[in-house]
């Protein structure tokens, strides 16, 4: 059916305002871009930063604060931005040459050559570096910059939207100040503290945070004493501890849409978005098998760059090559054993040859590590390894196509796809976690709202028109799908592991003996 | 294996399809003159308002119709032949059946007003209704006011559909509340401050006399029938319900009513065809239920029954507690067990109801005034969890119990007020009072 798109959904005065005002502010980072100069920087970079928030707030309150409470998706899909028209092209376009230019040629954006001064964008930032930690400006402190207001200015911009709604602000006010916080402010005043600590965003976790057991990292933590070892010792709690606790309780979201950079760029800048991403049964399988392949490139990649650094002796450092090795291959194991025996009726037939294609190799090149006599680990060099992944995953799958084609394939296409943070979570959380998204009995009406607004893809509805609870590894938690429900239907819970997983045949409310008769509960 | 004719492809057919398919290897064919894929017709609404696109409306991908070996015909079906068991279709085919299921479904009603079958006069019950709409009411500017005749769930749904292309709206309600042959007094009349606080121009009490054409033949103005008032208007609503969808049968052996009449067992009087959904007709109606349930839920149960039937296990239709939900507006609404508006509430029933300070919350427990059984509930604003109200009108629970457990009936999300102390002190309170 070929709908025409309405003209009727004009925008106010005060929202042309909020976007000319917005603008302006870009306006004036696209003239420091090409090197015009301001009498001072300081007062343009407040200004610029000051332009882009006080747009965002004024378009904000007028699309907004003179509605009623509830849904605000009128005409999400007549907008050019929102429904891949040309203004989603675009700042798709715009978005992805940022991150090129970002990643692979900085010196475009101003950065500075050894023993000169920056010039172009990344001067106009010097001022609020030089305030926060006494250096200039990188292009990382720009791009943390801008990020970290994208996430602010928009957040707030969310959590008018869903002003009815108490769970989407609460963790809405959560990602911006774990983005205000643990990414922009607290490694700035480690670095004053002490100027030796590697730059630690601590809630940034292992695989997340590939580079983190990096020898440089690993011996730039070391060096800067005990709170350098009290932060590492963090990062391998974090991974080993914290995370798998927390995922129990509460289900990766406690990660992916309360704290996780990603995700708070992704749930605010990304919103406009999020019914961009594919629900088809194809692109469920395409996502099973490369996020799964990212997560065994990453293990690969840290296990390969970890043992190269490490020695042979004993009496030199108690890890060495052989423990480690032992550690992984016992790690890996006691995962997949575990899986295999508790959980095997829980896995697809793919999964199962998934999971056992990826140990199996694995064990295989482990094995050969300790019958062989090379000594790079499975015959690959690991600095060559850890800069592709460095390039391929942390950069251009996370970076260009992650944030860059929001407006085309929605906005958490990296965390789907490719993080494998979300992998090992997800993994956990389809497994061993108390969360689930309870369907409402019979109530569902198959409108596809759910489906529609998920923004992992995930085909809602289909769970929920079986009266079936949703249980995926993907889902992050937003809670939006129950949001958007207009019959009441669904429900984000922790609760007990019994029932969670609930096929049924007939729903709620029909015949009882029929029910009893099918439903093999 | 027989060759299973299902007409319709609503909730009913299909759910009927989907489960004969999983019970058995029955050749199965699914007939509509409506669209090639199941839809769900309860989301048209967020097509026009933009939420969704219409291909989200369909719960199935194109290849799943295949992979389950369910035959989709594109057809109209004109006249059912069941001595012969052959079906005529529109432009001259045919198909036989060994056993038919009609599940047609339904049609906006029109009263006989002057004027009804104008250009710019549509229902919102099909997919072809829609498209009209997007012609007659594209925006603000090709329809300057849209009025709305009838004050049911999808007159109400039609108000917000236009109301979010910015096009005001006039809605017609002939009873004296919104809704109030089925709502409590309290809830319908904050329903009716919810509506007016959405800018619609309401009109209770208010009849259509007729409805006026231009020289082109599309809808310029309605006559009210009390006041003689005239609104110019360029689109007009009818929404005052719907019936059964079957003047195709009307040639045929099947015995009609309103709808298709057929027996606890979903059978017609004619051996082999069979009736589901809004279409059919129960000869004595169950319980408190209509004879004809033009509800979602109902069609989806009535398809699960008689796929058991037609894979050899014969069933009545024996639906549980009834249960229901909507939404006006911004305020959701759901229902299980028995509450009743003015009309046709009976002599036992007591009612109970709390609304909220912000008035778009409020509740209704119905119970028996001497037994205190527990009859049922209304709440909006509020979301309820099916399964606890299901348990507990089965262990027949008292309303004193219900309304101190109301914690565990909570639906809503995470972190959102809760009412049950405040619930519980009005119950209370009222008691005292009494």
């Amino acid at each position: 059916m070929s709908l025409a798109k309405p003209d009727a959904l004009h925008i106010t005065n005060a929202q042309k305002i909020g976007i000319i005002t917005g603008v302006t502010g870009l306006f004036i980072m696209v003239l420091a871009l090409f090197n015009v100069e301001f009498p001072s920087k300081g007062l343009f970079l407040v200004l610029s930063i000051g332009l882009v928030a006080t747009g965002v707030i004024v378009y904000t309150r007028s699309a907004y604060l003179h509605k009623l409470e509830g849904i605000k998706n009128d005409g999400t899909w007549f907008k050019s931005v929102s429904s891949r028209g040309i203004w989603g092209w675009i700042i798709g376009l715009i978005l992805t040459g940022f991150y090129i230019v970002l990643y692979f040629f900085p010196e475009y954006l101003g950065l500075a050559s050894e023993g000169t001064a920056n010039t172009g964008l990344i001067s106009l930032f010097d001022p609020l570096s030089e305030l926060l930690s006494g250096r200039p400006a990188s292009q990382w402190f720009v791009y943390g910059t801008l990020y970290t207001l994208a996430i602010l200015a928009f957040g707030y911009k969310f959590i008018l939207k869903y002003r009815h709604n108490r769970y989407q602000q609460l963790r809405t006010i959560s990602v911006m100040f774990f983005q205000l916080a643990f990414a922009f402010l607290i490694p700035e005043v480690m670095y004053v503290m002490n100027n030796n600590l590697p730059y630690y965003d601590m809630k940034s976790i292992w695989p997340l945070n590939y580079y983190i057991f990096d020898e440089w990292s690993v011996n730039a933590f070391i060096s800067a004493g005990n709170l350098g070892l009290g932060l590492l010792i963090f990062g391998i709690l974090s991974v080993f501890v914290i995370t798998p606790i927390l995922t129990f309780k509460y289900g990766k979201r406690w990660y992916c849409s309360w704290v996780c950079g990603c995700g708070g760029l992704a749930e605010t800048a990304g919103d406009p978005f999020r019914h961009l991403s594919s629900k088809k049964l194809s692109a469920w399988r395409l996502e099973r098998w490369l996020i799964h392949v990212v997560l065994v490139f990453s293990v690969v990649m840290t296990t390969a760059v970890v043992y190269s650094y490490l020695g042979y002796d004993h009496n030199h450092f108690w890890l060495t090559r052989g423990v480690f090795i032992s550690l992984v291959v016992g790690l890996l194991s006691f995962v997949f054993f575990g899986v295999m025996y508790f959980k095997r009726q829980e896995f697809g037939k793919d999964a199962k040859y998934g999971a056992i294609g990826f140990f199996v190799l694995i064990a295989l090149l482990l094995i050969m590590h300790f019958t062989g006599t090379t000594d790079k680990l499975f015959y690959i060099n690991s600095g060559s390894l850890r800069s592709a992944y460095g390039l391929y995953i942390g950069s251009i799958f996370s970076g260009v196509i992650g944030t860059g084609f929001y407006p085309i394939l929605g906005n958490r296409v990296w965390c789907r796809f490719g993080c494998p943070m979300a992998a090992i979570l997800g993994f956990q959380q389809r497994l061993f976690s108390k969360f689930r998204i309870t369907t409402n009995g019979g109530q569902c009406i198959s409108c596809g709202n759910c489906s529609t607004y998920c923004e992992m893809g995930i085909d809602v509805r289909a769970y929920a028109q079986k009266g079936e609870n949703i249980v995926r590894s993907s889902c992050v938690g937003c809670g939006i799908c129950a949001a958007v429900c207009p019959r009441g239907v669904l429900k984000l819970e922790n609760d007990s592991l019994n029932g969670r997983i609930n096929a049924n045949e007939i729903l709620l409310g029909n015949d009882v003996d029929l029910i009893k008769l099918l439903n093999k509960n | 294996m027989h060759h299973i004719v299902i007409i319709g492809n609503g909730i009913s057919g299909v759910t009927l399809a989907r489960h004969v398919r999983k019970l058995s290897d029955h050749k199965i064919t699914i007939i509509s003159s409506e669209s090639e894929f199941f839809f769900s017709r309860t989301a048209l609404m967020y097509v026009y308002m933009g939420h969704m696109k219409f291909e989200h409306t369909q719960p199935y991908e194109k290849w799943f119709w295949k992979k389950n070996r369910i035959h989709l015909k594109k057809a109209y079906v004109q006249k059912v032949n069941t001595d012969d068991k052959t079906l005529y279709l529109a432009g001259g085919g045919q198909l036989t059946y060994d056993k038919l299921v009609i599940a047609t479904g339904s049609k906006p009603n029109k009263f006989g007003w002057p004027g009804q079958d104008l250009k710019g006069v549509l229902g919102l019950y099909h997919k072809q209704d829609l498209e009209n709409l997007e012609r007659y009411a594209p925006n603000n500017e090709v329809c300057k006011r849209a009025v709305i005749v009838g004050g049911g769930l999808i007159g109400i749904e039609l108000a917000e559909m236009l109301s979010s292309r910015s096009i005001p709206v006039t809605f017609l309600v002939r009873e004296s509340s919104f809704w109030n042959g089925v709502l409590p007094e309290g809830e319908s009349t904050m329903i009716n401050r919810h509506i007016l606080s959405h800018h619609i121009d309401l009109r209770l009490s208010t009849n259509l006399k007729e409805i006026k054409a231009n020289d082109k033949g599309r809808v310029k103005s309605v006559i009210i029938e009390e006041t003689k008032e005239e609104i110019a208007c360029d689109l007009v609503g009818l929404t005052a319900g719907v019936s059964p969808n079957i003047d195709f049968l009307k040639s045929s052996k099947i015995a009609l009513g309103k709808g298709v009449l057929v027996n606890r067992q979903l059978e017609t009087n004619v051996k082999d065809v069979f009736a589901i959904g809004d279409c059919a007709e129960q000869q004595k109606a169950i319980g408190n239920r209509q004879p004809i349930e033009s509800v979602w839920y109902t069609g989806r149960m009535m398809g699960e029954t008689l796929a058991q039937t037609l894979c050899g296990n014969r069933r009545s239709y024996k639906p549980g507690h009834w249960f229901n939900s909507a939404k006006f507006f911004d305020i959701e609404y759901q229902t299980y067990g028995w509450v009743h508006g003015m009309k046709g509430k009976p002599e036992y029933e007591e009612q109970f109801h709390w609304i909220h300070k912000d008035d778009d919350k409020c509740i209704t427990v119905a119970y028996h005034k001497n037994t205190r059984l527990f009859l049922g509930i209304n709440t909006f604003g509020i979301r309820m969890r099916h399964e606890i109200f299901d348990r507990w009108l089965t262990e027949e629970r008292d309303v004193d119990y219900v309304m101190e457990h109301l914690e565990e009936a909570n639906f809503d999300p995470e972190f959102y007020s809760r009412y049950e102390n405040q619930i519980l002190k009005a119950f209370t309170n009222r008691l005292q009072t009494v």
